[in-house]
């Protein structure tokens, strides 16, 4: 089982690099971009056949560890 | 006052500590690696500051997740002394021993420098010697040390007098909430800050304002 874990900044938390990237981007000439945010892909492959199991273990990486929950935020994709 | 220094991979600054610790308690301090699951007895344990794990997924993230510090957080719960310095409390945060997080530098710049700090709490193990509202210069040296938490958290610590070092004179390198510099746990027992006092207790080094902190906590502990 593959799953692909996203892991975003909350609303409300200061995203200096996003910042950055937009202004980057609107030097090269993308007017329109605005408000730009940056979060991270993790892909994971998981030997567990149960999705249930797979989706409750995930649920654990990101609390315990992919995710800083004071200013991050997650979501799971699972690919069976 | 017995003290341990942990060592994470990527530490860079646990032999500035240790040295701090021999010249100011006349002891050496012990150096505990990361895949140690016990402490030897001690008084204090230091988390230094550095790069632990490359600073892969997030600051401190893998290093609070190493097999050391279920041991460190039992000296904690038991209340030893736990001192956190820049990397080191990036960890904390992220064990949860502190509230809140440390963020990326609002400018997104790497700041290197001496910064005016304010001592807003001497009622503490890590400060009593000094002057409450004194006026010290500490080094900082760091990428992410944004202090960030939400405002019911701001406002508890600050209730609760948790608000250790504040940066002073509007010299704050890092846009840290509230300029809060350095954060006490709810019992008092562990401190974490950005600045390195380590760096400042001797003339050699350009200052000696760290010393009041290690002096508080071997009056407080020996």
């Amino acid at each position: 089982m593959k799953a692909r874990v996203f892991v975003t900044l909350k609303n409300g938390v200061l995203d200096p690099q996003g910042k950055a990237i937009g202004h980057a981007l609107n030097g090269l000439g993308f007017g329109a971009v605005g408000a730009v945010r940056q979060g991270k892909v993790i892909d994971i492959e998981l030997s567990e056949s149960d999705e249930a199991k797979a989706r409750a273990d995930l649920k654990a990486m990101c609390e315990k560890l992919l995710a800083n929950t004071v200013i991050e935020k997650y979501e799971i994709e699972l690919k069976t | 006052m017995r003290s341990a220094v942990i060592v994470f991979p990527a530490s860079n600054c646990d032999r500035d500590a240790a040295v701090a610790l021999e010249q100011m308690t006349g002891q050496k301090a012990h150096m505990v690696w990361h895949q140690d699951a016990e402490l030897p007895p001690v008084d204090l344990v230091v988390l230094p500051g550095g790069f632990s794990y490359g600073d892969y997924l997030r600051c401190g993230a893998m290093a609070s997740q190493s097999a050391v510090m279920r041991a460190v957080k039992a000296h904690a719960e038991r209340g030893g002394a736990v001192l956190g310095i820049c990397n080191g409390f990036q960890v904390l945060t992220e064990s949860h021993l502190l509230p809140g997080a440390l963020i990326r530098n609002a400018d997104l710049k790497f700041v290197c420098r001496p910064v005016g700090l304010e001592v807003d709490e001497t009622q503490s193990a890590f400060t009593r010697k000094y002057e409450h509202g004194q006026r010290v210069h500490f080094p900082v040296a760091h990428g992410e040390g944004n202090y960030v938490a939400d405002e019911e958290t701001l406002d508890r610590l600050e209730g609760e007098g948790r608000v250790v070092f504040r940066y002073a004179g509007g010299d704050n390198p890092n846009g840290s909430a509230r300029d809060i510099a350095g954060i006490l746990s709810e019992k008092r027992n562990v401190m974490g800050l950005m600045p390195h006092p380590e760096r400042v207790v001797d003339p050699l080094l350009g200052g000696t304002d760290g010393r009041a902190l290690f002096e508080s906590l071997i009056e407080t502990l020996s």
